[in-house]
């Protein structure tokens, strides 16, 4: 790749894109290319997202089923960070526990959340624990991976500085492999928060009251194509929400440090 | 407190048939209190001789050991400089003083006052609250060396600290390390490629060859300090244009140059 682009033009090619992408979704679903009830239109789609801001489907306006399913994406992907960030630097420090860990990990980690769902049901039925599980089998690997590689690549004389200092293994490890390893972290966070939000559907096919995962399997069984993509819409907005978020927590933290954004 | 000892240490990284051997059978006593700097030709092992001290790196055969004791892991005795100084960059000043003494478990208020006379030390009193990336490159060795000092170490071991810096600060960072070397002695391993810096600071200069390392000569600076009546704390330029000082750097250059020249050819 080249030198960036001046941000005019970045926004422009931006731009340009997206109307492309809008064009050609309304022009195979107004042309009858796509049949209509298979493929909203674009106008169809936003109208749809609009009245469900205020009007309830499925036993809850959207914002209600968003924050709805925020709750069970919060506690799954904080737990994912409680503990994977924490065993992943512990991993780093202690070999002997990377060599019991990292076997049963690599195993585990490429079982897609979605997955889980059965024995999410059968252990959890109905309750938060499912969702949770799910959103969680999403969200754990980045946190661990980004905070075991941070405290491995930790600069060497950092180490070495430390040791000398004589520094035991707790104090190592919370204060010299976390805040070294911060910036890994929380770019793995940032992943992990991606993961976990794509998670949420799968995860909120075993709920029984609300969601925005909820809210689209209801609409599908009701063959309410607009409803399902304004859904899809409102988890698209939302996660960009989430990673422009966190990025500017990613550039603010580099910039305390002195490091480059 | 604070002698070192190399007895018969070799040194082979990589498998131990087929490795490199960097240190061939160094013997070196460096006495309590002493200041003893060893220059030698790039890659010739010298780092590698301080990291054993310090306990980052095992010999492959012989003993490194300090006041008696066989050195075997890293320990705030035998505090380290480094030429990348090596601050930890989430810390302030005063955090990165601090951590050796929280390690030892010592209360708050005698950490408090360790830490400000290491600050006064070093001037680094209107810097406390900096964080490393906010200082100069002089100004963060001078808090490296302060982490060091603080710990009340009884071998100092620098390696290259002044490396890293321009010329200007490296001049004021060697006369500090005169004064402190002064006021509060200690065993000092030097580690430099600088032959004045060598002369200028050390007791002894200890050359080594080129790879495999091995001790070529060791110079007694004292000696002829003593004789040609040249103090350490005067300043450097004064200290370089004495006949005594030119006569012994042109020695140890000449040597030098025997070992650059039989790699190069």
């Amino acid at each position: 790749m080249g030198p960036p682009l001046p941000l005019r033009e970045r926004l422009v090619l931006g731009g340009l894109g997206l109307g492309g992408f809008i064009a050609l979704w309304t022009l195979l679903s107004t042309t009858g290319i796509v049949p209509r009830s298979f493929l909203p239109t674009p106008f169809d789609v936003m109208s749809r997202f609009a009245v469900l801001l205020s009007t309830p489907f499925a036993g809850a306006t959207l914002p209600q089923h968003l924050a709805s399913s925020f709750q069970r994406y919060g506690s799954g992907v904080l737990l994912a960070a409680a503990i994977g960030v924490p065993l992943g630097l512990m991993m780093g420090w202690f070999r002997v526990l990377d060599d019991i860990v990292t076997p049963i990990f690599d195993g585990l980690r490429f079982i897609a959340p979605i997955a889980w769902v059965p024995f999410a049901a059968l252990w959890f039925g109905t309750g938060i624990g499912g969702p949770v599980l799910i959103i969680f089998a999403g969200a754990f690997p980045p946190c661990l991976i980004n905070a075991y590689r941070g405290a491995r690549f930790v600069e060497p004389r950092l180490i070495e500085a430390a040791r000398m200092l004589g520094t035991g293994n707790t104090r190592m490890i919370v204060e010299i492999l976390l805040p070294a390893a911060t910036p890994s972290i929380v770019a793995g966070l940032r992943v992990s928060a991606g993961l976990g939000w794509q998670s949420l559907v799968g995860a909120e096919l075993i709920v029984a009251a609300a969601g925005i995962g909820f809210m689209m399997v209801q609409a599908q069984a009701n063959v309410a194509t607009p409803t399902v993509m304004a859904g899809m819409v409102a988890i698209g907005l939302v996660g960009m929400l989430i990673d422009i978020l966190l990025r500017q927590f990613e550039a603010w933290l580099r910039r305390r440090r002195g490091l480059e954004v | 407190m604070g002698s070192i000892r190399f007895k018969n240490v070799d040194k082979v990284f990589g498998p131990s048939a087929g490795g490199v051997k960097v240190l061939d059978d160094i013997n070196l006593e460096i006495a309590e209190k002493e200041f003893v700097a060893i220059v030698g030709p790039s890659g010739c092992g010298k780092t590698t001789c301080l990291r054993m001290v310090a306990g980052f790196e095992p010999p492959t055969s012989g003993e490194v050991s300090v006041n008696g004791k066989v050195v075997t892991a890293p320990g705030p005795d035998r505090a380290v400089v480094f030429q990348q100084f090596a601050l930890f960059p989430w810390k302030s000043v005063r955090d990165n003083i601090d951590l050796g003494l929280r390690n030892k478990n010592l209360p708050k208020v005698e950490r408090d006052e360790r830490i400000a006379a290491a600050l006064r030390l070093m001037n680094l009193e209107s810097h406390a609250d900096a964080f490393p990336h906010q200082l100069s490159g002089g100004m963060q060795q001078r808090v490296a060396i302060a982490r060091a000092y603080v710990l009340d170490p009884e071998v100092l071991l620098m390696d290259e600290p002044f490396g890293a810096l321009d010329a200007q600060t490296r001049v004021v960072m060697q006369e500090e390390l005169v004064r402190l070397a002064r006021v509060n002695p200690r065993t000092v391993l030097f580690i430099t490629h600088a032959v004045e810096e060598a002369v200028y600071l050390a007791d002894r200069v200890a050359i080594m060859t080129r790879r495999p390392g091995r001790i070529k000569e060791v110079l007694d600076i004292r000696k002829v300090r003593e004789a040609e009546n040249w103090d350490r704390m005067t300043r450097i330029e004064d200290v370089m244009d004495l006949e005594s000082f030119v006569h012994l750097r042109t020695q140890i250059w000449k040597s030098l140059r025997e070992e650059k020249g039989a790699n190069s050819v």
